[in-house]
C-alpha cells in the first residue's frame, strides 16, 4: 500500500512534538505494516531517515521556513526584525499548496494521509483533483494553540473546512477528539482517537554526569528542582507555574524551578519571575537538544505540564522515560494512555502549588508515582497506534 | 440428622476521612476530619447516606425477622468510629441498632475502636483500643464482648494467644483454603497454642455468594434465592456451623435495595427453618454448642480482604509503610503530651481505611472500579494524610515534645 504523507516538520528540523509524532509513526508504519510512505516537507534538508521517501515540495531551507512561522503558532507570526506579520504562513501554505499539486501529478497512491492545519489545504486540493481517500491527523486545534481562546478565524476556517470533508480523522487523544466535535461539529464516528506514544527501547539510564551541574550542586546541598519542558507559548500555561511556584517557596524554600524552551512568551515570563519576585529560584534555559533535552527532564524532582490545553503532551510521557514523575493539568490527553501522574486543573494555582509541594516533602511519593508510571510506560509502543492506522488505511484504501 | 446452624456476622464500620487538607492548611487548620465538599470526604453526608440506604432499612428488616422468628440470632461488629459519628449525626440510626441488641437475639464482638492495625506495630495501643471500644459497646449497648475480631480480619497465631490470654471465648478469621487444606470452615476450630479459646472461620464462597455475587446478573446463579441458597448450605452433610462473614453494608449500599437484597434477607430464615434441626447461633452459642474439629495454625497473617488475603492492600506499598510507620513513631510522646484532642486525631488517622485509600495496585491494574475510595488517586489520600500528619506533629512539638 502506497500513502502519501503531508507534513510540516520532521527531526531533527522539529521546533516540537508534532514532527516527533509523525517520525515515530511513519517509522512503526514503515517498519511493521509493509506500507510504502512518502512524506512531503515544506522545505528542503537531510533528516538522514532510510525507512520511507522525503520529498521537499519547496526548495527552500528550514531556517526560512521558520522566519515564516512555525506549525504551531497560528496566531501571530514575527519576522527578522521583530514585526509580527500575518501573512508569511498563508503564503507559505499557499506556496506548499501548489508544489504539492503540481508533484502529485506524476505520483500515485492509495490514501492520502495529512498531518495539521499548515497541510490541510493542500490536501483537501489533491483530493479534489485526485479523489484519493483523505485521513486528516490532528495533533492540535486552533482554540489548543490559542490557549483556549478563539484563535485566529482564517486557521479555524481551513480547519472548519478539511475537518468536514475529510473521509477520516485521527485525533491523538479522546480530549482533541472532543474538542473537534465541540469547536467544528464533526460527527464523533468520523473521528478515530490513535494516541501519540513513545518506544520504551529508545530511553535509557545515562551514566555520564548530569550536563547541568550547577543545578546537582544545589541538589547536593538540599534543593528540589522542579522542571518544566516545552515551547514558551500561551498555550502551554506557564504564568500560572509561576504563580503556583511563588507559593511552593513560600512553603519550600529550597526549590528551583528549571524552565527548558524558547517562545514568544519568553520576556513576559522573565518580567513575571521578577514581579513575583521568585526571579532567583527561577532558571531559563533555551531549546534544547540531544543530552541537554534529556538531561534537563532527568535532573528534576517532578516535571509539570501546566498546559491550558493539550492535546495529547509527549513530555510528559518523556519525563517518566527519563526518570521524573509528573504533575500534569487535566486538560491534557497524555492522562489517556498513563494513570500515575498528577493531575490538576490548569487554573487551580494553589493546589498545583500543593501537589508540587508534596512531591518536594515526601520521597516516598515521588517513588511510588514513578514506579508505577514507568510500569505503564514500558507497555506503551507506537507499534499498537501504526495498527489502528493500518487498519484505517485498509478500511478507506479504494480496493 | 444433626443440627445444623447458620453462624450470621455484620461488620459495621466507617472510619474518619480526611478531608482536602493541603500544605497551606498546616498551621493553619487543626481540624483533618470536617470535609464539608460536596463528595465522599465529608463523613456526616456519607453517615447520612449509609443510614438512610443501608443502616435504618437493614435494622427495620432485622427486627422483623426476629418477630416472625424467635429462632433468628445474629452477631455484630460496630467500630468506634462508626459510633462516634451515629451520636454526633444520625442519633435515630443508633438507636435502630440499640432496639435490636435490647432484643437479646444480637452478639457484639469486640475489636479496636479505631478500627486500626495496632497489632501490628503497638501491643499497647492495641490493648487500649480494644478497651476504648469495650467501654463504649457497654455503654451503648450493655454488653461485654466475648468473642474478638480483627481490623479487616487480619489474624494469626500471636492474635489468638493474645485474645486467649484475655478471656475471650472466640476470635474470628478467614476460611482461607491454603490454610484450610482440606478441612471445611463449617466446624468450630481451636488455635493453635491457646488453651480455651475457640475459632470460627468465614465460609468466604457462601458469604461473597451474597456481599458481592447476588446482584451480578452475569453470575451464572443469579438470581439467588433463599431457597436455593438454603439448599446449598445443606449440602455439607456433617457441617454444624456455616459462617456468614460480611460487611454490614451489603445490604443497601454494597447491594441496591432493586437487587431484591431485603427480601432475600427476610426470606433467608424462613426457608432455612423449614428443616429441623436447623437454627441460628451467635457465635458464643455457636462455639459452645458444638465440638472443636481440630486445631488452626496460622504463623502468617491473613485476612479477608481481596484474592491475596494479605496485608497488601493496607501496607502493600512505601506510601503506606512510611505513613503507618510515621504514625506510630509519634505514640510515646502523643501519648504523653495527655493532649487528649491530639491523641484522639492520632488516633483517627490510624483507621485503617487511610492506608487502603492509598493502595495502588488496583490503580495500576487498570481496574479503576475496584479503586473504593473516597480520593481520585492513591497519590491524592497520602499527600492529604501527610499534611494532615505533619500538623499534627507541629502541634506535638508546640507541647514541648518531640523536640
Amino acid at each position: 500500500m502506497k500513502v502519501l504523507m503531508l507534513g510540516w516538520e520532521l527531526p531533527p528540523y522539529n521546533s516540537g512534538g508534532l514532527g516527533v509524532a509523525s517520525y515515530n509513526l511513519c517509522k512503526a508504519l514503515s517498519e511493521n505494516g509493509n506500507i510504502d510512505i512518502e512524506f512531503i516537507l515544506p522545505y528542503n534538508a537531510d533528516h538522514n531517515i532510510n525507512f520511507m521517501k522525503i520529498t521537499p515540495a519547496i526548495n527552500q531551507s528550514f531556517k526560512s521556513l521558520k522566519k515564516s512561522g512555525i506549525a504551531y503558532d497560528s496566531f501571530s507570526y514575527i519576522d527578522d526584525q521583530g514585526n509580527v506579520k500575518w501573512l508569511n504562513i498563508f503564503d507559505q501554505q499557499e506556496i506548499f499548496e501548489n508544489a504539492v499539486s503540481r508533484l502529485v501529478e506524476d505520483l500515485s497512491f492509495d490514501i492520502l494521509h495529512a498531518h495539521d492545519w499548515l497541510t490541510f489545504k493542500a490536501a483537501l486540493r489533491v483530493k479534489q483533483k485526485r479523489n484519493i481517500p483523505l485521513i486528516l491527523h490532528v495533533h492540535s486545534i486552533e482554540s489548543d494553540r490559542s490557549g483556549n481562546h478563539r484563535g485566529n478565524p482564517m486557521v479555524m476556517e481551513i480547519e472548519y473546512n478539511a475537518l468536514n470533508m475529510a473521509d477520516r480523522i485521527i485525533a491523538v487523544s479522546n480530549y482533541t477528539k472532543n474538542k473537534i466535535i465541540e469547536d467544528y461539529q464533526v460527527p464523533a464516528d468520523r473521528i478515530e482517537v490513535v494516541h501519540n506514544k513513545i518506544n520504551p527501547y529508545e530511553f535509557y539510564d545515562d551514566l555520564q554526569e548530569n550536563i547541568y551541574k550547577g543545578l546537582s550542586k544545589y541538589k547536593e546541598y538540599g534543593y528540589k528542582i522542579v522542571t518544566s519542558i516545552g515551547r514558551l507559548t500561551i498555550q502551554k500555561g506557564l504564568p500560572n507555574l509561576l504563580h503556583a511556584f511563588k507559593l511552593v517557596l513560600e512553603k519550600n524554600p529550597k526549590t528551583l524551578l528549571f524552565i527548558v524552551g524558547s517562545g514568544e512568551q519568553y520576556r513576559e515570563l522573565l518580567d513575571l519571575a521578577a514581579y513575583l519576585n521568585i526571579g532567583q529560584n527561577v532558571i531559563f534555559a533555551d531549546f534544547q537538544r540531544g543530552k541537554n533535552y534529556r538531561d534537563a527532564f532527568s535532573i528534576g524532582d517532578l516535571f509539570v505540564m501546566p498546559s491550558v490545553s493539550e492535546p495529547f503532551g509527549i513530555t510528559a510521557l518523556e519525563a517518566i522515560g527519563y526518570n521524573s514523575p509528573a504533575l500534569i493539568s487535566k486538560q491534557s490527553g497524555a492522562a489517556e494512555v498513563i494513570k500515575n501522574f498528577l493531575k490538576v486543573d490548569f487554573w487551580d494555582i494553589n493546589e498545583m502549588a500543593n501537589q508540587i509541594s508534596a512531591v518536594i516533602r515526601y520521597p516516598d511519593l515521588h517513588d511510588e508515582l514513578l514506579n508505577n508510571a514507568k510500569i505503564e510506560f514500558h507497555n506503551l509502543s507506537w507499534n499498537d497506534s501504526a495498527t489502528q492506522v493500518h487498519n484505517l488505511y485498509k478500511e478507506h484504501a479504494v480496493a | 440428622m444433626n443440627n445444623k446452624s447458620i453462624v450470621l456476622y455484620l461488620h459495621v464500620h466507617q472510619p474518619f476521612r480526611v478531608k482536602h487538607y493541603t500544605v497551606f492548611d498546616i498551621e493553619n487548620d487543626h481540624n483533618y476530619f470536617n470535609s464539608r465538599a460536596d463528595n465522599d470526604t465529608n463523613n456526616e453526608k456519607i453517615i447520612h447516606k449509609v443510614a438512610e440506604k443501608s443502616y435504618l432499612p437493614t435494622n427495620a428488616k432485622l427486627m422483623q425477622i426476629i418477630n416472625e422468628n424467635p429462632e433468628f440470632r445474629l452477631s455484630m461488629s460496630i467500630s468506634g468510629t462508626v459510633l462516634e459519628q451515629l451520636e454526633m449525626w444520625h442519633p435515630e440510626a443508633l438507636k435502630s441498632f440499640q432496639d435490636l441488641v435490647a432484643t437479646g437475639k444480637v452478639e457484639i464482638v469486640g475489636e479496636t475502636y479505631y478500627h486500626s492495625l495496632a497489632f501490628f506495630y503497638s501491643r499497647d495501643e492495641f490493648e487500649r483500643q480494644i478497651d476504648q471500644h469495650k467501654k463504649i459497646v457497654q455503654r451503648l449497648f450493655n454488653q461485654s464482648p466475648k468473642v474478638l475480631r480483627n481490623t479487616e480480619l487480619a489474624y494469626n497465631n500471636e492474635l489468638a494467644m493474645w485474645a486467649d490470654e484475655h478471656g475471650y471465648d472466640g476470635i474470628l478469621a478467614e476460611g482461607w483454603d491454603p490454610i484450610l487444606g482440606w478441612r471445611s470452615p463449617n466446624y468450630v476450630y481451636k488455635p493453635i497454642n491457646t488453651s480455651n479459646i475457640k475459632l470460627l472461620m468465614k465460609n468466604y464462597k457462601l458469604s461473597d455468594d451474597i456481599a458481592f455475587r447476588f446482584g451480578d446478573h452475569n453470575w451464572s446463579e443469579w438470581p439467588l434465592t433463599a431457597d436455593k441458597f438454603s439448599h446449598w448450605m445443606s449440602e455439607d452433610q456433617n457441617a454444624t456451623n456455616i459462617n456468614l462473614f460480611m460487611d454490614y453494608e451489603t445490604f443497601g449500599e454494597h447491594q441496591w435495595e432493586h437487587s431484591g437484597i431485603f427480601d432475600f434477607l427476610e426470606h433467608l430464615p424462613k426457608e432455612w427453618l423449614k428443616t429441623s434441626g436447623h437454627d441460628f447461633k451467635t457465635i458464643s452459642e455457636a462455639i459452645d454448642e458444638y465440638d472443636v474439629k481440630d486445631v488452626i495454625d496460622m504463623p502468617y497473617t491473613v485476612t479477608w480482604a481481596d484474592t491475596e488475603r494479605d496485608l497488601s492492600a493496607w501496607l502493600g506499598n512505601s506510601m503506606q509503610v512510611n505513613a503507618i510507620n510515621s504514625l506510630y513513631f509519634l505514640e510515646k510522646d502523643i501519648l504523653n503530651s495527655s493532649d487528649q484532642e491530639l491523641i484522639n486525631d492520632w488516633r483517627k488517622l490510624q483507621t485503617s481505611d487511610h492506608f487502603y485509600y492509598m493502595c495502588t495496585k488496583w490503580f495500576n491494574d487498570g481496574d479503576i472500579h475496584a479503586y473504593f475510595s473516597a480520593y481520585d488517586t492513591p497519590y491524592e489520600a497520602y499527600t492529604n494524610f501527610m499534611n494532615s500528619f505533619q500538623d499534627l506533629r507541629l502541634r506535638l512539638i508546640k507541647l514541648g515534645f518531640l523536640s
